[in-house]
């Protein structure tokens, strides 16, 4: 019996599944529910990946469109946050392109940096270092450092740390293999702490700093 | 283990996805070297900060534009 229990509980379908059902026969209302459940993950995404507000106003609006129109085209093999958030990125990237006029946009770009993928900054962080900025500089902060990061590193961070995609559906998303989202992942962790050390590490003659220590090439490598 | 091995399975040990054996040792390297610590520490904490903050608001009367857009667009027939 039980094994008969939670294989039916495996196959109860996602409550997005439902959702989409109901907007294919016809009932809008349940679209603008799967609206209102996802169009702040969806600008988030837009923004980071355009970094421009009219375009991601443009892009958010555009995927939700785009989505409802080739909803017949969702097959329920991926999630319907997943299938969402591929159309919102495919979107961005082709925002980017026209505002390049044409010139070729793709996640790939700028990843063969090796800056930032050996820690060097290893100065330890103040205890709750956010709280030494106000809520508006700790944003504009945030917003600055992750807008340094190549677009390859910062769309794969985007997703799956901050949106909550596993190493799977990012790589899915962004049609890379699992070994380069995790390798990609590491090094915008990296990168993203070493530039945020700057703001955040523990002032000197604070007690039970470690001392200022940006070591040289050699100094994390044993 | 040296720096360089942790380091690699840094984000797998921050995920929690690291198999038991490894884990230990990954530990162990942790509870010795203070460098890796921080390394450790800081980079939870950013990914924490990136997670509980906000950046970018979502802009007011966005959801009606696009509420009117989709029931234009289904009123050309959906």
């Amino acid at each position: 019996m039980t094994t008969i229990q939670s294989v039916a509980v495996e196959l109860e379908p996602h409550p997005d599944v439902a959702l989409v059902e109901r907007v294919r026969g016809g009932d809008v209302s349940a679209y603008d529910t799967l609206v209102r459940k996802y169009e702040r993950q969806l600008f988030r995404i837009a923004q980071h990946i355009t970094q421009n507000r009219e375009d991601a106003e443009d892009v958010m609006q555009d995927a939700f469109l785009k989505a409802y129109e080739k909803l017949d085209q969702f097959q329920g093999n991926s999630k319907f946050y997943t299938w969402l958030v591929r159309i919102a990125v495919n979107e961005s990237l082709m925002r980017l392109r026209k505002r390049r006029t044409g010139k070729m946009v793709s996640i790939d770009e700028d990843v063969e940096t090796e800056e930032g993928s050996v820690p060097r900054d290893l100065a330890d962080w103040a205890p709750d270092p956010e709280q030494n900025y106000n809520q508006a500089e700790l944003a504009e902060i945030l917003r600055k450092t992750i807008q340094g990061l190549p677009q390859g590193f910062r769309v794969v961070f985007v997703l799956r740390d901050v949106e909550g995609l596993s190493t799977e559906e990012t790589a899915e998303t962004l049609s890379l293999s699992i070994p380069a989202v995790k390798s990609r992942l590491l090094r915008a962790r990296l990168q993203l702490r070493e530039r945020l050390s700057r703001y955040f590490r523990r002032k000197k003659g604070f007690p039970k700093g470690l001392k200022d220590s940006r070591l040289g090439e050699t100094g994390m490598v044993k | 283990m040296t720096c360089k091995q942790f380091l690699a399975l840094l984000d797998d040990l921050i995920d929690d996805t690291v198999a038991s054996e490894a884990r230990a040792e990954l530990e162990t390297h942790l509870h010795g070297c203070g460098h890796c610590e921080v390394v450790f520490n800081t980079t939870k904490k950013t990914i924490e900060i990136y997670r509980s903050h906000e950046l970018y608001d979502l802009p007011t009367g966005l959801r009606d534009r696009l509420h009117s857009a989709i029931m234009a667009r289904c009123k050309k027939g959906c």
